[in-house]
């Protein structure tokens, strides 16, 4: 990456070439006063604080670049009147109320007003009455406290994509005309845009209609978006922030969990809220509101402990999923090698194998790129065999990211239809295809995006039987000269003139189809008109693959053809392991394709139950109690620790039971394998969080190899296995991931059939699912962002067994009937 | 004031006063004189019609010096540090407290703690509030930081318990609602000073 050198004051710095001054001064720890800029996001110019001079010219930091040579002053006396007069702006008619503000001690209105030593007020204007609301089950939104900095805004379209926030009028009376004269001018501007403004949701109602990530309450810099639950709870100074990671989904996001004691009585410690850097990573809904699945209250029962240890000399397998950390898994990959118990985790079985033919096919220990580097670069993104809105939160926001900030374009392919993934942006083409095609998507992929001369001839060949032209003739819009004379009244005098007249020609013309596009749902009439036009200015590109192709009859096909697509092209690719620490589990166990005998579950269903939901025969630590490190998609080591107490037994007891142990669960972090990647660092060596330039320092990156393989040899795929009829999709609801996040009280999206609102009208309230091996019966719930016939069936309670009726597949044919 | 006064050593030059004292006898016989003198001059009965004047006094004119603790107090500074109270706003009753827990964050010993949560007014509420009277070290750090003047130190300096981690919750300290004609205005630390007015900025609140 090449680098221009600045000055700010007088010190010289090499900076990020195409850097803004603002990220340029804040890598290099100079301070510049901003409230509305958000790091990954696109400048607003809504609180104009940045300004600063640049080669003597004043511009906004945030949206200025760099320039090689550029001399920056931060504060000149005309600024530091502009800045002055935009805190006092912003302190006009702000409540004082911070005696009860949740934002208070945190509150960046606070921080700036003294920093900028706003001690008088010079400005005023009758205020407006300004109604408090609740946006959302958990979204509260106090107007009156709102300085309109739209960072709520910014943040919901540039990141998380719902767009689900907009400015609206805010009926204000208007500034005094005398103003104009006295006040500096950015502020005067400012002020007039603030005076007329305020946040509402978007779609015109009184709540919003999203993934409720409460990503607009955290970037809030003051109080006026808050989580409801968390209202008026606690100060932001009593919360002691415990740095961890995400339980729920695989992005396996940086997260602080804030605690302080329960409540006068009861001492013990809570979970209070979770916050993040939001600077450097965004949060999904289950980050941030499904924190309290701890498992309370536990204390030693030497009985069931005992009981343990004979259940796991007697298992034979041990059934668990993905919810675990590195070093647990380590514990049972130990406990298979010195005991010969098998481990059964059909769900990071399925990435597992994926995971060894895309090994095998490309060479490359690991997929190539993560959603990190695909935010920073990528300008083209593909998706497929991914519920881009509710399986990876993650590579949601990267596929949105880049639409709106590398100028980018995306392919979406999904057999089930949604609204929401082409409102990222204008050159955003969704294929919703048929279920069992995906093969073809990668196809049309190679025939798209292929360099043809490394494309093995068979492959070549077989693209090319898809592709036809045929004539066809068409009426064209043509406009014609018509000349005729007119009499001018006034003169009299007659003139020529000359008209275009539109004429319907017909015309033949030929039309290449490409048999690949309309084979999955799209019109390849127009197809190559559009594609072009999302092709333009594009360098860097990058594949999102998701758990639909894990569980896919034809996954090593898959798996192979993604390795070509690889190689011939220039694609990085990134997967979306199933859940939390999938990828750390694939890593570290040798997994088996099947259970037998007595089974010992681990949060799973089995003869004798270790829980940490509280249900099983030994209760054991959830997440959030335990500390050890999780493997997440970025192929990230990264640590996480115990936000609250457990007095029960943990995992690592009972194999110091068994074998020889190690004393602590941390202390198998060090011994994590190294043949898979994994560094032989301590746990307390790691680690946790992010530099000023947005430098992730979390734990360490798993070390990647490639060797040298021949060209995958790929099948044809075959039309006919293309799913017909009633299906259902095995997909949870966008904050749902487990039993963990389903028992966690913010969390409310319901376990049940999701269908499109004709869908759902067609099937009723309830319905009975008939599947090959059972039946189940569900609610039927109305997701207005899902487009056709395809219904989504949730997982996430494992009492429910989903898992079992949909077998090694996410597709099913079934009957329904209405209960 | 200077130091010079006390860095002369030289006690000579110094002013000093002495009392005339007379002659301390040596011999027997003025010895005997003196003390015959002394004995006769009737001064023990100046200093007993003192007593007996207070006496009377007392007794017979009402004019009692001693404090019959604990029937009686003394009134004391108003910028005496004892047991805490919690004050309500004379005009709607409600208690002062808006939850904002400086006290909590300034309480140098950590003895006090609140609940705090979102009621049904969409107001803050403080659901439960205490100190911890073993730890409290009545510093008055808490009453001085209160910006409402809700928590401030009462005149109840009796805090001998039973138990040494005795500890008060909010309805102890609160001004029963009855006694709310009684509440006095706290003038200790804290409180607003007399020439407050003369601090305030104007701020442009036209409106």
């Amino acid at each position: 990456m090449s680098t221009v050198n600045i000055k700010i004051d007088g010190k010289e710095f090499a900076v990020k070439e195409g850097e803004y001054i603002l990220n340029a001064a804040r890598a290099n720890n100079v301070f510049i006063p901003a409230i509305c800029y958000l790091t990954r996001c696109s400048p607003t110019l809504a609180c104009r604080l940045c300004l600063v001079e640049a080669d003597g010219k004043q511009v906004y930091a945030c949206n200025a670049k760099v320039k090689e040579g550029m001399e920056i002053t931060v504060d000149t006396p005309n600024i530091l009147e502009e800045r002055r007069a935009i805190m006092e702006v912003y302190d006009v008619n702000h409540p004082l109320q911070c005696g009860v503000c949740d934002k208070s001690g945190e509150c960046e209105l606070q921080n700036y007003t003294l920093e900028l030593g706003v001690d008088s007020q010079s400005y005023m204007i009758p205020d407006t009455k300004r109604e408090t609301k609740n946006w959302s089950s958990v979204l509260h939104y106090d107007a009156g406290l709102c300085i309109v900095c739209e960072r709520c805004t910014t943040v919901c379209k540039d990141m998380i994509g719902d767009a689900a926030l907009t400015t609206v009028k805010r009926g204000g009376e208007a500034l005094d005309k005398g103003f104009k004269e006295t006040m500096p001018k950015d502020a005067y501007a400012m002020w007039n845009k603030l005076q007329k403004s305020v946040i509402a949701p978007s779609n015109g109602t009184e709540f919003t209609d999203c993934s409720d990530c409460g990503e607009c309450a955290a970037v809030c810099p003051v109080g006026a978006l808050v989580s409801r639950d968390f209202q008026y709870t606690s100060n932001a100074w009593d919360l002691k922030r415990v740095p961890a990671v995400s339980a729920h989904s695989s992005d396996g996001f940086q997260i602080y969990y804030e605690v302080k004691p329960t409540s006068i009585e009861d001492r013990s410690e809570k979970i209070y809220r979770v916050t993040n850097e939001w600077n450097y990573v965004s949060l999904d809904g289950a980050a941030r509101f499904a924190y309290d699945f701890e498992n309370r209250d536990v204390v030693k029962d030497e009985q069931a402990f005992e009981k343990a240890v004979e259940a796991f000399k007697k298992a034979q397998t041990i059934r668990f999923n993905s919810v675990i950390t590195n070093e647990e898994a380590l514990m049972l990959q130990t406990l298979k090698e010195k005991m010969g118990i098998k481990l059964y985790n059909p769900e990071v079985r399925a990435f597992q194998k994926f995971l060894g033919y895309y090994q095998k096919a490309s060479g490359n220990r690991f997929y190539t790129t993560d959603t990190d580097a695909v935010m920073k670069k990528s300008d083209f993104v593909i998706a497929m065999g991914t519920a881009l809105r509710n399986d990876s939160p993650g590579l949601k926001y990267a596929f949105n990211n880049v639409q709106k900030m590398n100028k980018g374009a995306g392919l979406y392919f999904h057999p089930v239809g949604d609204t929401l993934i082409p409102s990222f942006g204008k050159n955003v083409e969704c294929f919703t295809h048929k279920p069992g095609l995906e093969e073809a998507a990668l196809y049309l992929v190679l025939d798209l995006f292929a360099d043809k001369e490394k494309l093995p001839d068979d492959v070549k060949e077989y693209i090319a039987s898809f592709k036809s032209s045929e004539k066809k003739t068409i009426k064209e819009k043509v406009m014609k000269d018509v000349t005729e004379m007119v009499k001018d009244e006034e003169t009299g005098e007659e003139k020529e003139v000359t008209k275009k007249v539109p004429e319907m020609v017909e015309k033949e013309i030929t039309i290449e189809r490409n048999g690949l596009v309309d084979l999955l749902g799209g019109n390849s009439e127009k197809f190559e008109e559009v594609f072009a036009k999302m092709m333009k200015k594009k360098e860097s590109f990058s594949m999102m693959i998701g758990e639909d192709f894990y569980y896919h009859d034809k996954a090593e096909n898959l798996a192979k053809l993604i390795a070509l697509v690889e190689e011939t092209s220039e694609i990085d690719v990134v997967m979306a392991p199933p859940k939390s620490n999938a990828l750390g589990v694939a890593l570290i166990c040798d997994l088996d394709d099947e259970a037998e005998g007595y089974t010992v579950g681990y949060n799973e269903n089995g003869d004798f139950r270790l829980s940490a939901l509280g249900d099983g025969d030994l209760d054991m630590p959830a997440m959030n109690q335990q500390e050890g490190t999780l493997t997440n998609m970025s192929k990230r080591v990264v640590p996480t620790n115990a936000a609250l107490e457990y007095g029960g037994y943990e995992l690592n007891d009972i194999v110091s039971a068994l074998i020889d142990g190690e004393r602590e669960t941390i202390d198998w972090t060090v011994k994590l394998p190294t043949a898979k990647g994994y560094k032989a660092i301590a746990f307390d060596d790691l680690e946790n969080g992010y530099s000023n330039d947005g430098t992730e320092n979390r734990g360490y990156l798993l070390k990647t190899s490639t060797r040298k393989v021949k060209m995958p040899k790929v099948e044809k795929f075959d039309e006919a296995s293309a799913l017909e009829g009633e299906i259902v999709y095995r997909c949870n609801p966008g904050r749902q991931f487990s039993d963990f996040t389903d028992k966690a009280h913010e969390i409310f999206e319901p376990f049940g059939l999701y269908a499109s609102i004709a869908k759902a009208e067609e099937l009723g309230e309830k319905v009975e699912i008939i599947f090959e091996n059972g039946s189940i019966i569900v609610d039927v719930i109305v997701d207005d962002k899902i487009e056709g016939d395809i219904t989504k069936l949730s997982d996430f309670k494992s009492a429910k067994d989903v898992y079992t009726l949909f077998g090694e597949s996410r597709y099913k044919t079934v009957t329904m009937r209405k209960v | 004031m200077g130091l010079e006064q006390f860095k002369n050593r030289n006690v000579g030059t110094q002013n000093y006063k002495t009392l005339d004292l007379g002659k301390t006898p040596t011999r027997g016989l003025d010895k005997f004189k003196q003390v015959v003198n002394r004995t006769f001059k009737g001064e023990l009965f100046v200093g007993l019609w003192v007593t007996l004047r207070e006496m009377i006094n007392a007794l017979f004119r009402g004019e009692m010096h001693t404090v019959k603790y604990p029937f009686e107090k003394l009134p004391i500074s108003p910028r005496y540090r004892a047991i805490h109270d919690m004050l309500r706003l004379l005009e709607s009753g409600h208690y002062r407290c808006i939850g904002c827990g400086l006290c909590e964050k300034i309480c140098i010993s950590n003895c006090i703690t609140m609940d705090t949560r979102y009621d049904e007014n969409q107001r803050k509420e403080v659901s439960e509030y205490t100190i911890n009277f073993g730890r409290c070290i009545f510093c008055g750090y808490c009453a001085e930081v209160c910006p409402e003047l809700a928590i401030v130190h009462g005149p109840r300096y009796e805090n001998a318990s039973e138990q040494r981690a005795s500890f008060s919750l909010f309805e102890d300290m609160l001004t029963p609602i009855d006694k709310l004609n009684l509440q006095q205005e706290y003038e200790g630390f804290g409180a607003v000073s007399p020439n407050a007015d003369d601090n305030i900025k104007q701020t442009p609140l036209a409106y």
